[in-house]
């Protein structure tokens, strides 16, 4: 049965339609391979029944010809998505037990497409944090390894959990969230695509929030083509989210495979720092020269702002987030510490429930957003944020897309960087801007490192137009064929 | 012109006493300002709540457009600028009874400007109080402190429902402008129909804020008093509180800017125990909405669509109904009173109709102590009463008695006059036969008038009213008496 | 600029988030540190510049006025840590 595992959506997809296995099998083979792969400790809660169940309605639609467009397909899901009757934990112990009687309008929408629910993915506590080191279930491992070196590496983050276990072939797709980049960089460290589509493309109804103006969820996928499959699926207006964008949803699927002759693809100078390891930087070119290849024509454009959208985000992200934090308090749902009075409960619960990453977005938050700093902070921030996204709109005047590397890195060892705030946070320098102008954004697969790590690039979108980036994407990732699998060393662990 | 009770003699010379009010007016909606769950009140604990209420992780809210209208009404209604672009925020605090434990409000941005609202005072004059602006925000849940003694009990039924809060500018001077400003303005909401007014059941609730300075000296400094929930305790509160701080500046002390309860059992008001440490609530614009845009055309159907207001109503009473200013004004001040009256009015001499409204019925609603929504008499069963007078039917006298036993019964009035036969007898025939009857038993009498004793016509026209048990129209008897007499 | 204990201490208690004093220091170290790395957006010249209000272009949308939820209370207290007669439950409040 391993075999169904290694599938990609679009292949299952067409295999269950011709009936070649039933999606029960399909469910068995992944639960067994999600059993297996515990050692990556990708999945905090495993749903192998409701699995089971799901794929035996799917296996009755299909043989009624009543099919979804994922129909049978069995996917994990981020411990972010609320899930009716399933325990939400965001990877924190604040949430203890917590089993939301309602589901995300996203994971609603991807049932009714036929999906198939493997479990609940391993994630930074809140979505905070750029290697999936903060949760309270603690680190999730990169399937990958260094060739000889058998040191666990950090499959990236925030969506961690869904990126090890895509990439581990327990699962043939998963959601993810993205707020600064926590879908695109994990896709980079472990081999994947990973698309984070235009702010209110996908309803944050039901979506744990972390920061409210750049939460989006998106999909980790193995390839271009499923990423368009599970997008089209997500998306939607929601009526029960003020921010999500009553606009058509296209087939993203039927966007790809078109030429992209005389695309305009944009090189945002900016992006070429000192920084940047010769590997990436070469890599880029590379990815630059494919796309000059199929016919698109490349041009330098200037994205000045952009050396400040990082820390503008690392303003506006902690500050939403300790307001939308501030409901974990102990009375409605989830952990409570006993205290001396309602106060010390308060802040016992937050103190015990709380990691530090979190306590410590929670407290810059708080700070910025205080009397006599709102001003020079937040205020400021937000300044920037339109000046980032204006930088964006320029750009957009002279070119249909832009490539940039995903990320400054390949996967670092675990422990690595995680007594370095700022450090960590750089991780993210290629993936905020686009997130800060709320623009749709591609990792896409691109070669290995040196070291043999997956490494990826980035195409930037203008706003809803994810059709134009998957198109692109799909060139580039038939010109970079990469083909590179993990070893899996954590089958032989049992 | 200023009230009597708004400057206070202290031990060393005047004070005057400076109000401003913020008032929490609750929005009549059928639900909440950003959830589906219901608004009415006393429902079973916890029934009329979301998940977007509870604040459950993932939910978000969405704007009850009835609310934003209802707002635009209510800025209209108080003669202010409505803001074409407004922005919700959220208010950060920790309270149990506060889900998010942020509050959704307006902050920098109000959906209503600056307005206006006249205060008729007890002397006669107009107080012209500043409006600085209205927003929209969210009530928080009830505690409940003392359901048990070692806990709290919380019930989020209430959490969420829409409030306008109005703050005034502080242009009010004492207590008697301060209850007056606060009836006005309850009546305009209620006008308007975007607030139920009831003050007992939490619909309408006062922040006080109270300051003393020497007449034309600079505002002093202000002391809020929070959730005050009746006319009486604000003026309780006010009186209290402007003594307090009359005493702490003559005894040489300052006062301190804060936050105080009225305690309605003791009259008094005092420190919260509470202190919210610095006050630091890190408003910012809910990441969760957008801004609230509105159009000239919307706000124009609203206005288009606003019910005449006190105001208005009391100079078309005046001059097109010919009412006295005061008996406008009292007619006027009430919602219910103004349809009551109206409806009595509809064509029907106006000055009568007001004559009973404000005359015989508010004193016998008085005696019982009955608001006019309970009034054992209807307006039609008045009117018909006014007609039964005007064609005839009855003598005033009569009609008195008449209405008295209608408000007594509730019965109208056709069913009490011919129960008692109490219709009046304008036949010419029989009163001709009555006249003659008392001309022949006075004969001396008779003799004296036409002598020249004019004065003895009202007792030949007693003597007619008697025999007819006071039932003859009087118009008639004259007329025949003289016929007979002169 | 530095970041001392109080201050510490104060956002601690804003954020209702209990510090032992022992991590004062170490807390404000690592906060002072992003917030100096933050700082270098002073140097953009914002002058002219709205703040970002949202990022794509929308109006906000609006529910019509009709009961559409609630009514279960059961669903509402289900994962209170302390709840009783229909009421959450909490350490005694003294206002
Ligand atoms: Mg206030
Ligand atoms: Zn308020």
């Amino acid at each position: 049965m391993a075999e169904l595992t290694r599938l990609t959506i679009a292949e299952a997809r067409d295999r269950l339609r011709g009936r070649e296995f039933s999606a029960r099998e399909l469910a068995q083979a992944h639960n067994l391979a999600v059993e297996k792969a515990r050692p990556l400790n990708a999945i905090v809660l495993e749903t192998a029944d409701r699995a089971l169940d799901m794929a035996e309605v799917s296996d009755k639609r299909i043989a009624n010809g009543e099919e979804g467009v994922l129909e049978g397909i069995p996917l994990a899901v981020k411990d972010l998505f609320c899930t009716d009757g399933v325990r939400a934990t965001a990877g924190s112990r604040i949430l203890g037990n917590f089993v939301p009687p309602y589901e995300s309008t996203v994971t609603a929408n991807l049932w009714n497409a036929g999906a198939v629910m493997l479990g609940k993915a391993n994630m930074d506590e809140f979505a905070m944090g750029s290697s999936n080191e903060t949760s309270c279930f603690g680190p999730v491992e990169n399937p990958w390894r260094l060739p000889g070196n058998g040191s666990p590496i950090v499959p990236g983050g925030s969506s961690g959990g869904s990126a090890s276990i895509v990439a581990a072939r327990a699962a043939l797709g998963a959601t993810g969230t993205d707020t600064g980049g926590s879908v695109r960089q994990p896709a980079s460290f472990t081999g994947l695509v990973g698309l984070k589509p235009t702010y209110g493309r996908c309803s944050r109804w039901g979506i744990i929030a972390f920061a409210s103006s750049l939460d989006q969820a998106g999909p980790l996928t193995r390839t271009v083509r499923d990423a368009a499959i599970m997008l089209t699926a997500m998306s939607g207006y929601d009526p029960k989210d003020s921010t999500s964008a009553d606009v058509p949803v296209p087939d993203f699927e039927a966007a790809l495979g078109g030429d992209i002759k005389g695309l305009r693809v944009g090189i945002p100078d900016e992006y070429r720092t000192d920084e940047l390891p010769a590997e990436i930087a070469a890599l880029w070119q590379q990815g630059l020269r494919w796309l000059e290849d199929a016919g698109a024509e490349t041009r330098d454009v200037r994205l000045p702002h952009t050396k400040y959208a990082l820390p503008a985000y690392y303003i506006v992200a902690p500050a939403e987030a300790s307001s939308n934090l501030a409901r974990y308090d102990g009375v409605r749902y989830g952990l409570r510490v006993k205290g001396e009075d309602l106060v010390d409960m308060y802040e016992r619960t937050r103190a015990e429930g709380f990691g530090p990453e979190v306590t410590r977005r929670v407290m810059i938050g708080t700070y910025v957003l205080s009397e006599g700093y709102y001003d020079a902070y937040y205020l400021q921030a937000q300044k920037v944020r339109t000046l980032v996204a204006r930088d964006f709109e320029n750009a957009f005047e002279h070119v249909d897309v832009l490539l940039t590397p995903t990320a400054p890195s390949e996967a670092f060892a675990v422990g690595d960087k995680s007594d370095d705030p700022i450090a960590m946070y750089l991780n993210d320098v290629f993936t905020v801007p686009a997130s800060m102008a709320g623009l749709p954004a591609i990792s896409v697969p691109a070669g290995l490192s040196k070291s043999g790590l997956p490494l990826g690039l980035q195409l930037i979108g203008k706003a809803f137009d994810e059709e134009t980036v998957l198109r692109t994407a799909d060139v580039l990732e038939s010109a970079a064929g990469f083909e590179a699998e993990p070893e899996p060393w954590w089958e032989m662990t049992q | 012109m200023v009230g009597d009770d708004a400057v206070i003699e202290g031990a060393t010379g005047s004070w005057e006493v400076v109000i401003g009010l913020e008032v929490h007016a609750q929005v009549i909606s059928d639900a909440k300002l950003f959830s589906g769950a219901a608004t009415a009140f006393g429902a079973e604990p916890n029934t009329q709540v979301s998940f977007i209420d509870a604040a459950m992780p993932g939910t978000l809210p969405v704007i009850n457009e009835a609310c934003v209208a209802q707002a635009v009404r209510t800025g209209l209604g108080l003669n202010a600028e409505i803001n074409r672009y407004s922005v919700f925020d959220r208010k950060n605090y920790f309270y149990p009874d506060l889900p998010p434990n942020y509050q959704i409000s307006q902050y920098a941005q109000p959906v209503v400007g600056p307005g206006m609202v006249r205060v008729d005072l007890e002397d006669g004059s107009v107080r012209e109080v500043g409006i600085e602006r209205l927003h929209l925000e969210q009530d928080a849940g009830k505690s409940l402190h003392d359901r048990r003694p070692d806990a709290t009990c919380v019930d989020l039924n209430r959490a969420g429902v829409a409030l306008m809060e109005i703050v005034s500018r502080p242009d009010l001077r004492g207590v008697g402008e301060a209850g007056a400003y606060i009836r006005k303005l309850r009546a305009i909401l209620r006008y308007l129909g975007t607030c139920d007014g009831n003050m007992e059941q939490g619909s309408l609730r006062c922040d006080v804020n109270v300051s003393v300075r020497r007449p034309g000296a600079p505002l002093g400094t202000r002391c809020e008093i929070k959730n005050v929930n009746s006319v009486r305790f604000v003026q309780q509160a006010i009186d209290y509180e402007a003594r307090r701080q009359i005493d702490i500046l003559e005894g040489g002390g300052e006062i301190e800017q804060e936050t105080r309860l009225f305690d309605a059992d003791r009259g008094v008001t005092r420190s919260m125990r509470r202190k919210e440490e610095a006050h630091d609530y890190r408003y910012f614009p809910d990441p969760d909405l957008l801004p609230l845009e509105l159009s000239d055309a919307y706000i124009d159907a609203i206005r288009a669509g606003l019910p005449e207001l006190p105001d208005q109503k009391k100079v078309r009473f005046v001059e097109q109904l010919g009412l006295s200013e005061y008996d406008a004004g009292v007619l006027v001040a009430e919602k219910e009173v103004a349809d009551y009256f109206e409806r009595v009015a509809d064509g029907r001499e106006a000055k009568t109709a007001s004559n009973w409204v404000t005359g015989e019925l508010f004193g016998k609603l008085n005696e019982s102590g009955r608001e006019i929504t309970d009034s054992p008499v209807s307006p039609d069963d008045l009117g018909d009463l006014i007609d039964l007078v005007a064609d005839g039917t009855l003598s005033g006298r009569l009609a008195k008695e008449v209405f008295d036993a209608m408000f007594e019964s509730g019965r109208p009035p056709g069913e009490i006059v011919e129960e008692r036969g109490l219709e009046q007898v304008s036949d010419r025939g029989e009163i001709e036969a009555l006249v003659d009857t008392v001309v022949g038993e006075n004969a001396d009498k008779v003799e004296e008038y036409r002598a020249g004793k004019d004065k003895l016509f009202g007792f030949f026209v007693g003597q007619v009213m008697k025999a007819s048990q006071g039932r003859a129209n009087p118009k008639v008897v004259n007329d025949i008496l003289r016929q007979k007499l002169d | 600029m530095s970041l001392d204990k109080a201050t510490v201490s104060r956002i601690a208690r804003l954020a209702r988030i209990r510090v032992p004093d022992e991590d004062l220091e170490r807390l404000g170290g690592e906060l002072d540190n992003i917030l100096s790395w933050v700082e270098q957006l002073g140097e953009v010249d914002t002058s002219d510049v709205p703040p970002m209000t949202s990022v794509v272009e929308m109006r906000l949308p609006k529910r019509e006025d009709t009961v559409t939820d609630g009514a279960y209370p059961e669903k509402v207290l289900g994962n209170a840590p302390e709840s009783e007669a229909g009421f959450f439950v909490v350490p005694k409040v003294v206002e």
